[in-house]
Formats: C-alpha cells, sequence, structure tokens
C-alpha cells in the first residue's frame, strides 16, 4: 500500500518489479513475528504468574478466605448447632481440605502454575474478590472489558495528538535549525523527564482550582448529559486536562529526537545532490528526509507506545478516569489479588499487541525488511 | 584526570549545564543538611511518633512565609506553658482554708495578626490522689473586658476545647470561640481587636499534694518553613528527608541498572553465539513485562520497603531497551585491533570484557545514568501516588500522595502539593539537564545539530 501512496527511495526500486515476492517474504517475516511475540507473551504471562504469586502469598489468602467461609456457614448452620466443638472443628477441617482439592490448592505449585497460565492466556482471568463491574459482573474479564475502553479513548487521542504535533514541530525546527525557538526547545527539552501525571497535577492546581475552568477529573459530568452530542462534548472537556499533561510531558524531548534525526539525514550527500537538482524543500522533505527517517520515528514512536501503558496508570489515577489504571488503583486499595493479577496480563497482551502492530507497520516502510535479507531482525 | 578536567571545561560551555549542576549540589547540600541535623531515628520519631510530637502543631496550614506575601497577617501557633519560666506566665498558689488551696494561672499573649486563630485549646495536667482540682477559664481582652470560658473538674489528664464547650457557644451567641474571643466588639464584621490578651485558669485543689499544671495553644493558621498537613506534622521533615531517600534512590537504581546492562551487553556480544542469543531473547520478553503492575503486585504482596521495591525495578530494567544501544557499540569495539592483540597475548576473556571493552563505554555510559536518575525519582513518586510508598520513611512521592487523598487542590491547599512537587521538579530537570548536556558532550555527532 505504501508503494503508491510514497515515492520510492532509488535502493527500494527492485521490489516493485517482483510484488509477490515481496508479499511472500512479508507475510513470512510478520508470521514469524506474531510466532516469536506468541512466545514471549507466554514466558511473559508465566514469570508474572510466578511474580504475582509470591511465594505461595496468594494461596494463603487463597486458603484463609476458603477456612473463613466454611466457618461462617457451618456456625450460621442451625442443623450443626448440637455439635461439640472438637466435631465442629473436625468438620470444618474435612469441608476445607475438600474444597482446596476442588480448587487444586493440594496440588504442587508446579502444575497449578501452568493451570494459572493456561487460563490466563485464554483470558479466563477468574473471579473479583471487592470490585465488580458496573454492570454488576464480578468476572475480571468483564471488569476489565468495561474498563478498557476509557483507557484507550485517552491514549489514543493523546498519542496521535503528540505524534503528530511533535512531527510536525520537528519538521518546522529542522527547517529553521539554530533560531531562538530551536535553542528554546532544545533548553526546554529536559522538562520531559517529568511524567504526564506529574504535569497533570499542576494542570489540575491552575485549571480546575484556580481557575475553575476545566472538572477535577472524571470521563463525563455527572449525572451524565442527555442527548449524544451533549456526552460527546462532556467527554472531550473532561478529555482536555489529561491530554494536554500527556502532550507536555512528551512533547519537548520528542521534538528534540525527531529533529535531531531530521538534521542527521538531511545533512546526507544525496540531499545535497536533491538541493543543487533545485527540487523544492518540501519536496527535499518527503522525498529524501522524511522517507529515510520514518523506521527511526517508528521505533521512537514503539518506545513511547510501549511505555504508555505504565504512565496510563497513575495519569489516570491522578484524574479519575474510568479507565484500566484506576481499575489496578482500586484493586490494590482493595487487595484484590484476582484483578491485580488479570490486569498485569491484559498489560502484557497489549504490550505485545503494541510491539506487533509496530513489528508490522515497520515491515511495511523499511525497504530492507522487506526487500533486503529478510527474517526477523530488530 | 586531566580528562575529567577538560570535559568539566566543556561542561562550563553549556548554560543548561552549569544551572543543572548548581541544583543538583543544593540537592545534594539538602541531602546532607538533612542527614546530619534530623538523624535517621529522629526523623523517623518526627513522622512517625504520635500526637505528643506534633500535636502542638496546627491542621493543614501553609508555611508561615506566606505572611510576606500577604496584606492579612496569619497568626502563627501560641504557646504558654505553666512549667515554663516566662514573664508571660504566673503561677501562684494560695491556702484557702485547711483543704483547699487557690491554684492561679495567668497566661499573657500578644495577638498582632489580622486573621483569628485556627483553634484554641488548654492542656492541663493535674496531679491529686481522691478529687480532682475544680477549674475555671477565664479571658482577659485588651479592652478589659473579662469573659467567663467553663469550669471543668480536672481529671489526671483534661483537655479543655473552647470550640467544644456548648455552654460557652451559647453564651457567645453562636460564634465560635476563636473568633468572638478575638473580635472587636464595636465592629460589624469581625475584625481581630489587636494587643494583649490573658487567659486566667483558676483552680481550686483539696489535697496538701494536690497541683495542676496547664498548657495553652491558640493554633495558628500558618507553621514553620513548610506548613502542617492533615495529622499535624511538620513538612518540613518530609520534605528534607525526602532529598536523600529520592537522590539515593535515583542514582541506585540508574547505576544498578545501567552498570549490569552494559556488563551483560558485553558479555554477550563477546561470547557470541547461544549466549548473545539467549541474552536478545530475554530482551524481547523483558519488553513485554508490565512493569508497574509488577512492582504494583510486588509492593501489594510483598514488601513496601523502597528498597526491595528497589531490587525489582533494577532486576526489570537490566534487560531493558538499553542493551540494544551497549551491544551495537560493543560490536563495533570487538573489532579494534587492541582487542586482537589483547586476544593474541593470552588475555582471558573475562580480562577483555572488564579491562577492554567496558572501559571504553563508560563516556556514553555517564549521560546515559545521569538521564536515567530522574526517571527513578519520579517512579518512585509515582509508586507512592499509587498507595505503594514505603511505609515508615518520609518522602515526596508519599506527602504529594498524601495531598491528593486528603483533597489539598479541591480545598485550596496548594502549599501541600507544590513544596513537595517543586523538590521533584528541581530534582528532576537537574539530572536532564546534566545529563543532556553531558550526551552532547560524549557523542560528537550530536553536538554538531
Amino acid at each position: 500500500m505504501t508503494e503508491t501512496a510514497l515515492p520510492l527511495p532509488p535502493d527500494a526500486e527492485t521490489s516493485t518489479r517482483q510484488p509477490s515476492h515481496a508479499a511472500v517474504k512479508l507475510a513470512r517475516y510478520v508470521s514469524l513475528k506474531l510466532l516469536s511475540l506468541l512466545v514471549a507473551v507466554t514466558i511473559g504471562v508465566y514469570l508474572t504468574i510466578l511474580i504475582a504469586n509470591m511465594g505461595g502469598y496468594v494461596d494463603e489468602i487463597l486458603k484463609g478466605q476458603i477456612r473463613e467461609e466454611i466457618s461462617v456457614t457451618i456456625s450460621m448452620d442451625q442443623t450443626k448447632k448440637n455439635l461439640t466443638v472438637a466435631e465442629r472443628s473436625r468438620l470444618i477441617d474435612e469441608l476445607v481440605t475438600l474444597e482446596e482439592r476442588r480448587l487444586g490448592l493440594d496440588q504442587p505449585f508446579l502444575l497449578r502454575s501452568l493451570r494459572f497460565l493456561s487460563r490466563a492466556m485464554t483470558l479466563t482471568l477468574g473471579r473479583a474478590q471487592w470490585l465488580s463491574s458496573d454492570s454488576g459482573s464480578k468476572l475480571v474479564r468483564n471488569i476489565i472489558l468495561e474498563r478498557l475502553p476509557p483507557t484507550l479513548l485517552l491514549m489514543a487521542s493523546s498519542n496521535f495528538l503528540l505524534f503528530f504535533v511533535t512531527l510536525f514541530f520537528a519538521l518546522y525546527l529542522s527547517r529553521n535549525y539554530g533560531s531562538l525557538i530551536d535553542k528554546a526547545i532544545i533548553a526546554l527539552s529536559p522538562t520531559s523527564a517529568a511524567p504526564a501525571w506529574f504535569y497533570g497535577i499542576f494542570l489540575l492546581l491552575l485549571f480546575a482550582a484556580v481557575l475553575g475552568w476545566l472538572p477535577f477529573g472524571g470521563m463525563v459530568a455527572a449525572p451524565p448529559p442527555e442527548g449524544t452530542l451533549d456526552y460527546a462534548l462532556s467527554v472531550l472537556r473532561h478529555l482536555i486536562l489529561p491530554v494536554l499533561a500527556w502532550l507536555i510531558s512528551g512533547f519537548f524531548a520528542g521534538v528534540y529526537g525527531y529533529r535531531t534525526f531530521f538534521l542527521i539525514f538531511s545533512m546526507e550527500d544525496y540531499v545535497e545532490l536533491a538541493r543543487a537538482k533545485g527540487l523544492t524543500s518540501r519536496d527535499i522533505e518527503r522525498r529524501y528526509v522524511l522517507r529515510p527517517t520514518l523506521p527511526n520515528i517508528i521505533t521512537n514512536f514503539a518506545l513511547t507506545l510501549i511505555g504508555l501503558w505504565q504512565g496510563a496508570t497513575i495519569l489516570e489515577t491522578v484524574f479519575n478516569w474510568p479507565g484500566l489504571g484506576r481499575l489496578l488503583y482500586q484493586a490494590i486499595g482493595l487487595y484484590d489479588s484476582p484483578v491485580i493479577v488479570g490486569s498485569a496480563v491484559i498489560y502484557a497482551y497489549l504490550l505485545a499487541i503494541t510491539v506487533f502492530l509496530l513489528d508490522f507497520i515497520y515491515a511495511l516502510v523499511d525497504p530492507r525488511v522487506r526487500v533486503g535479507s529478510g527474517g526477523a531482525k530488530l | 584526570m586531566n580528562n575529567l578536567k577538560r570535559s568539566l571545561r566543556e561542561m562550563a560551555k553549556f548554560p543548561s549545564a552549569v544551572g543543572g549542576g548548581i541544583v543538583i549540589a543544593f540537592l545534594v547540600f539538602l541531602a546532607i543538611y538533612a542527614v546530619v541535623s534530623i538523624p535517621y531515628s529522629e526523623a523517623i520519631r518526627l513522622w512517625r511518633g504520635g500526637e505528643e510530637i506534633w500535636g502542638d502543631n496546627p491542621r493543614i496550614v501553609p508555611p508561615a512565609w506566606t505572611n510576606f506575601f500577604r496584606r492579612e497577617k496569619q497568626p502563627t501557633t501560641i504557646i504558654r506553658n505553666s512549667r515554663d519560666e516566662s514573664p508571660m506566665t504566673s503561677k501562684t498558689v494560695t491556702e484557702i482554708s485547711e483543704d483547699m488551696w487557690d491554684v492561679v494561672m495567668t497566661f499573657d499573649f500578644d495577638y498582632n495578626f489580622d486573621a483569628f486563630p485556627q483553634d484554641l485549646i488548654v492542656f492541663m495536667e493535674a496531679t491529686f490522689v481522691e478529687k480532682g482540682p475544680f477549674v475555671s477559664l477565664f479571658w482577659i481582652t485588651p479592652d478589659g473586658r473579662e469573659i467567663r470560658l467553663g469550669e471543668v473538674t480536672a481529671k489526671p489528664s483534661e483537655t479543655y476545647r473552647f470550640a467544644q464547650d456548648e455552654r460557652l457557644l451559647r453564651r457567645l451567641k453562636g460564634v465560635a470561640p476563636q473568633i468572638a474571643l478575638f473580635a472587636d466588639p464595636e465592629k460589624e464584621t469581625p475584625t481581630v481587636l489587636k494587643g494583649r490578651y490573658q487567659l486566667q485558669i483558676a483552680a481550686v485543689t483539696f489535697e496538701e499534694s494536690a497541683d495542676l499544671e496547664a498548657k495553652f495553644v491558640a493554633y495558628g493558621t500558618v507553621h514553620g518553613l513548610a506548613g502542617t498537613d492533615h495529622r499535624r506534622r511538620d513538612l518540613t521533615v518530609a520534605l528534607l528527608w525526602g532529598t536523600p531517600i529520592a537522590l539515593l534512590f535515583g542514582l541506585l537504581a540508574a547505576l544498578g541498572t545501567s552498570v549490569i546492562t552494559m556488563t551483560i551487553a558485553a558479555v554477550g556480544v563477546w561470547f557470541g553465539g547461544a549466549v548473545d542469543e539467549l541474552i536478545q531473547r530475554i530482551t524481547e520478553v523483558n519488553m513485554l513485562l508490565p512493569t508497574l503492575p509488577i512492582l504494583i503486585m510486588v509492593g501489594t504482596f510483598q514488601s513496601r520497603s523502597i528498597w526491595v521495591i528497589l531490587g525489582w525495578i533494577v532486576l526489570l530494567n537490566i534487560f531493558g531497551g538499553g542493551i540494544k544501544g551497549f551491544r551495537a557499540m560493543f560490536i563495533q569495539i570487538k573489532e579494534a585491533p587492541y582487542i586482537e592483540a589483547a586476544r593474541s597475548y593470552g588475555a582471558s576473556s573475562w580480562r577483555i570484557i572488564f579491562l577492554y571493552l567496558v572501559p571504553r563505554i563508560i563516556p556514553v555510559l555517564i549521560p546515559n545514568l545521569v538521564i536515567g536518575i530522574p526517571a527513578y525519582v519520579f517512579l518512585e513518586a509515582s509508586l507512592a501516588l499509587l498507595g505503594l510508598g514505603d511505609p515508615v520513611l518520609p518522602t515526596w512521592g508519599k506527602l504529594i500522595d498524601d495531598a491528593r487523598s486528603n483533597g489539598a487542590l479541591y480545598n485550596g491547599q496548594y502549599y501541600w502539593v507544590l513544596e513537595p512537587a517543586v523538590l521533584l521538579m528541581l530534582a528532576g530537570l537537574g539530572f536532564a539537564m546534566v545529563g543532556f548536556a553531558l550526551d552532547r558532550i560524549f557523542n560528537p555527532r550530536l553536538r554538531e545539530v
């Protein structure tokens, strides 16, 4: 698809002559990537489970819960009222062993962890201990699925905005390199050391607390507005501050990074030649600067995207955004271990999907992957 | 040594590096000052001790220096204790009859602020065997009015809270005592009547050995250098002690991660083959591990100690993205003639790795390390914000978390958020500025553009 969209640099010309060959290469590359990612995800999720179990701690919680539940049921049971203390405790012990065997808690850990793994991989995440979804479901999967769209909305809008704004600015700066604004942006690039939530706090202070222009948090006004348009506008109003926080924290370092790429590439000989041929700077930018830096830009973008899933957790907490991150925060507060483990598994999946998509796009734009020696070489 | 001098001279050419260096020097000074002036155990006591340590501080008030910027001067806390020898306090004991003694205490204080205090409390300690002393309290204003406050029969430890005395409230026509007692009766809107006030505590004791001591606290609306939090704790302690913790945490995490990552990359490149392959695969898997959720799980299930978390952070980051960059550099260096020379005279693999390969990378490592520090400082704050801060140590992140969960932004208590946030920002910016400059010095390709 990119063949028609963008003019090709000279070294990629051979591929257009053998499109079928290139397609096979691409398919092989993608399937290889997919396979290796699947293996990586499996290992990643397994490690997550091992860590989550923390030397049997999660099992201990579960066992304690079982014992308490059974004790309560028996003490409430009118028919068991006449039992002696010894008889009762023996009965409790029996029921507890039975229940533990039913849940497989008597099996060795290795076996159990493998069962956990197969369940986690198929997203059978179990039931939450305390939390429930807004629709009332106790299934961890339902809770997480309900929280996923807000997270995606926030992250997608923030990142696409950041990506295009930084790219545009970087191009502008590479054209006016050495100007005052260029120097200012370089000087400001260390501000990106602070994460988005940090700027979020300042933005909340300024726009919500002092000026009162924008809401303190949440996704829509309470109660939610009636009409679809009003609802969308309300969501938009709530989106402004978190997106802005994300932009501020990513902007300066992003622009600085891209700008440096562009400058390095615009010093290449072939750009000089193009300039000597009298091409317009727009054409030079598109054909000879933007195009070869694309893989680098995408790698850069990939790294931000991967970092994003982490930054989101706290940004959502600060802005009370009802997404995955805040779910995790609530789950920590309630010690709801199935939800915490479930979220970790989902995050592993999201990371894998991100990495895969980026590999795929990378394969589309990088002529070396399409034409060259092929194979997974990143 | 010459190298170091040259680098320093290079650094001086970057104004941002100089600025960052000054910021770092300030923070290091602050950290040393904190550790020297408040020893660790004392810091923990001040931060986690209990009511007797911070009971005399007002609750959630901004720092005292904010008065410089205010037209209406806010009051600081005034404390008068009958145990203190001071011209402002007096205590006399007179015998009334065989089994009755009169103990009269007066507490004088000048009140020249423009705002009313936050709260008024008298803490009393009575010593007696059977019958506690009967205490009456009176308030004398600068214009000579005498207001009867209340009466209590003192228990061994008695607290008289002005605002909770229903009868006093009725006598003051429903106006809160901390306002009514200081207000100018001539004015329509409550205005402070400035001048010398006196609190009189007259007690009748019924035993020869009985005695009464009292402490009067008029809680101010500003406090100390940094203000106080919702538990009346002085924020100065946490701000000061947050500095060494943040610096140490950031430095250790960045140092641990980058040095180990570099070593692993060197080992992988040198041995190549299966070792290299394994390291690459681990890196790929590691990229998919959700770092923050794992840290959250560690914090929830295992331990919230900052040092345990630090260990996990290093563990999760050593196979991070940095390994690729180091690898690319080592591959180049591996081909250098001096490495071949080393090999030909029979140097062992480990000797080559640690004495010939690794030192070549150090110029690249240093900027990497310095740039890495703020990320870890903020990571600690992030974890604290999720409620997973260290349970014992006071950190900047925990202050922000406390402030946020107590609605400081919503209630306009901005100082509570801003103070730790500004320090965090300073630490982040300082290291980032120096790191960026170092990067440009050590990587000449960046310098050209």
